[in-house]
């Protein structure tokens, strides 16, 4: 287990590496990025340029550069260039908003799925087999800003069961917060419930005819533990490995879309607005905390594969 | 009749598929009682494996047709409830399949997964029926039984996981053991020691046995009597003595030569039988076995009746028109049973 956890450091600490310097690498080969001009504003002389170019570096080496907005960064003083704020600080502060988003909507994705699979596989072929796939069809096949749209323009302004957009965090009111999320963590799930449900009614159908399973109905098992004991378990792998890859970049922030639709001050949208901007210091740490959590969720999920099958077990 | 432990009469399996109907098992009939040890043999897709697995109400499916009964202690299992064969399976009829690796789940303990058997009919506490599994895997010969019921299935060489299989379907004493060929996917040193389980669970008089096998050397082992199947029917069924010494159907002695014998010289031609099984869509109409039988003739379109044309053995039974004298004649080949001189070997 030691070895396990200092070789997952070092990869995560290579990954993180790669990571900022592609970013960094990315913004020097665009042709028109000239952040000194951006800062400056449209209106600039030459001479403002040129004073903003020095004072934040950007007439340094690239690689004195690189190494500046990294010491920046670890030492949490980095500022973005469009609103003077604290990058680290600003993520600090969104991720509650983004853990409030992501972590219901991914359990309620996970067992929306397990669910619906499940009862897919075992009524292989019947109507509400091909009910439930078509449907899995679609929900993988809506985007995300329609849907959310779609799901706001019905539910908040028609119908006006829950509320147009907005954020209330936990603390404040535990009951607001689900009230407001309810459409959001629906948004998200939706496309994550019909990929995994369709993975994992193939996955099934697979393992019904595998010998082990055979074995068990030979047992005399109920139908009811061969199912959950022997065929789901052995069946949940690619779902394991699927959820902790998604559940780690919508953390990142990959949940912008709707964090924007939404109006959910997340880490998203901090990043979908960096985007926008070209803002290179809040894209650059954004691109690192995700790679933190896919390394970070990467282990986990490893660790969970060799707790449900002992042969991939970490020795 | 006498009444046996479990009565097979015409039994029939078949399966809708797109391409038509498989008739996988026509009209088998045998018997079984405790302590015998009863072999179906036959080439791959020729039913014994099916006939088996319907034992085990293991082939039910929404494409599949059973016609026919099987009484177990007289009770009907054809027509059984699919919660009826829950409390029969593992229970009363247990069975070992051929692959052992694939057989148990990978991802439980051997221990574990003879503890869930035992738990599925028996109101017994866990560490109770933990200490029953381990006891049945010494007795069919695990060494540490306590230390390996802990352990997965990947940790167990191919021979201890078919005696973890062993015990798993020995844990509720049943009266039908099923073992589709058990010894097929294991080396020949395994083998015997595994059919050394087997012969000692004969002996015991607890169970009958029924051995599904490919594997002539090892019926003659083991076996009591014989069911050769071909294409879905029985051709030929009697004791030992009689399927080995004096057998009637040409399929049977096509078996009969193909094996090689240690104690001969060996051949210098390999006597196979020519041609490949039927399909069982559109199986050859008359005997299954004519388009492969060198000793056809024109009464072979008409499907002979599984029956006993010895008088001193009625209980031999074969399905073939030929008549008896002639049969002993024209199965001898070069003083040998057999069907075929073989084909050259490269």
């Amino acid at each position: 287990m030691a070895r396990f956890i200092v070789r997952r450091t070092l990869s995560a600490v290579a990954l993180l590496f790669a990571v900022s310097v592609l970013v960094f690498a990315i913004f020097e080969i665009i042709p028109a990025y000239n952040p000194a001009r951006a800062i400056a504003g449209r209106n600039a002389t030459a001479t403002t340029v040129a004073q903003v170019s020095r004072k934040f570096g950007f007439d340094k080496p690239v690689y004195t550069q690189y190494l500046n907005t990294m010491k920046l960064i670890f030492t949490g003083q980095v500022i973005d260039y469009q609103d003077d704020l604290n990058v680290v600080d600003q993520f600090r502060e969104r991720f509650g908003a983004t853990l409030s988003l992501v972590v219901p909507a991914a359990i309620l994705w996970l067992l929306t799925a397990v669910l619906l699979g499940s009862i897919s596989a075992l009524r292989v072929g019947r109507l509400i087999d091909r009910g439930l796939m078509a449907l899995a069809i679609l929900g993988v096949s809506v985007p995300v800003f329609l849907l959310a749209a779609v799901l706001l323009y019905l539910f908040a302004f028609k119908l006006t069961l829950f509320p147009n957009t907005g954020y209330v965090g936990i603390t404040v009111s535990p009951i607001q917060w689900a009230y407001h999320l309810i459409l959001p963590w629906f948004s998200i799930a939706v496309l994550s419930v019909g990929f995994y449900s369709r993975v994992l009614r193939s996955n099934l159908l697979d393992m019904v005819n595998q010998d082990f399973v055979r074995t068990a109905r030979a047992k005399g098992l109920p139908a009811r533990q061969v199912f959950l004991r022997h065929v789901l378990r052995n069946s949940m792998m690619p779902i394991i490995t699927m959820f902790g890859l998604d559940f780690a970049t919508l953390l990142g922030g990959a949940a912008l879309v709707t964090e924007a639709v939404y109006n959910i001050p997340g880490v998203g949208q901090y990043e979908a607005q960096a985007i926008g901007n070209l803002d290179v210091p809040p894209i650059l740490v954004g691109a690192m905390f995700t790679g933190f959590f896919v390394v970070l969720f990467g282990a986990i999920s490893d660790v969970i594969y060799g707790m449900l099958d002992p042969r991939i077990r970490l020795s | 009749m006498a009444d046996h432990l479990l009565d097979v009469e015409n039994l029939q399996v078949s399966f809708a598929t797109e391409d038509g109907l498989v008739r996988a098992v026509d009209e088998v009939s045998f018997t079984l009682d405790r302590g015998e040890v009863v072999a179906i043999v036959g080439e791959s897709g020729s039913g014994k494996s099916v006939s088996a697995m319907t034992l085990m109400g293991l082939t039910r499916s929404p494409n599949s047709r059973f016609g026919g009964s099987a009484r177990l202690n007289g009770r009907e299992l054809i027509t059984a409830s699919e919660h009826d064969f829950e409390s029969i399976r593992g229970k009363e009829i247990a069975m070992i399949f051929q692959d052992p690796i694939s057989s148990l789940s990978p991802v439980h303990r051997i221990g574990d997964q003879i503890v869930e058997q035992i738990r599925a009919h028996e109101d017994i506490s866990k560490p109770a029926a933990f200490d029953r599994a381990v006891e049945l895997m010494e007795r069919v010969g695990i060494p540490s039984a306590a230390d390996r019921a802990r352990a997965y299935p990947h940790e167990f060489s191919g021979g201890m996981r078919q005696r973890a299989m062993i015990a798993m379907a020995l844990s509720l004493s049943p009266s039908v053991l099923i073992a589709d060929e058990p010894t097929t996917a294991l080396d020949v040193t395994i083998q015997a020691q595994i059919l050394e389980e087997f012969k000692q669970l004969r002996a015991s008089g607890e169970s009958g046995v029924i051995f599904v096998t490919h594997d002539l050397g090892v019926v003659a082992d083991i076996a009591d009597r014989v069911l050769v199947m071909y294409a879905g029917r029985v051709v030929e069924q009697g004791t030992l003595d009689e399927i080995f010494y004096d057998p009637q159907h040409p399929y049977t002695w096509g078996l009969l030569g193909s094996i090689t014998r240690m104690d001969r010289e060996p051949p210098r031609r390999l006597p196979a039988i020519p041609g490949l099984p039927p399909s069982l869509i559109n199986a050859p109409a008359g005997c299954h076995f004519r388009p492969r039988c060198p000793h056809e003739f024109a009464q072979c379109m008409e499907v002979p009746k599984l029956e006993s044309h010895i008088a001193e053995a009625p209980e031999h039974a074969d399905r073939c028109w030929l008549e008896v004298e002639e049969k002993r004649t024209r199965r001898l080949i070069n003083g040998r049973i057999g069907l075929t001189e073989g084909t050259v070997i490269a």
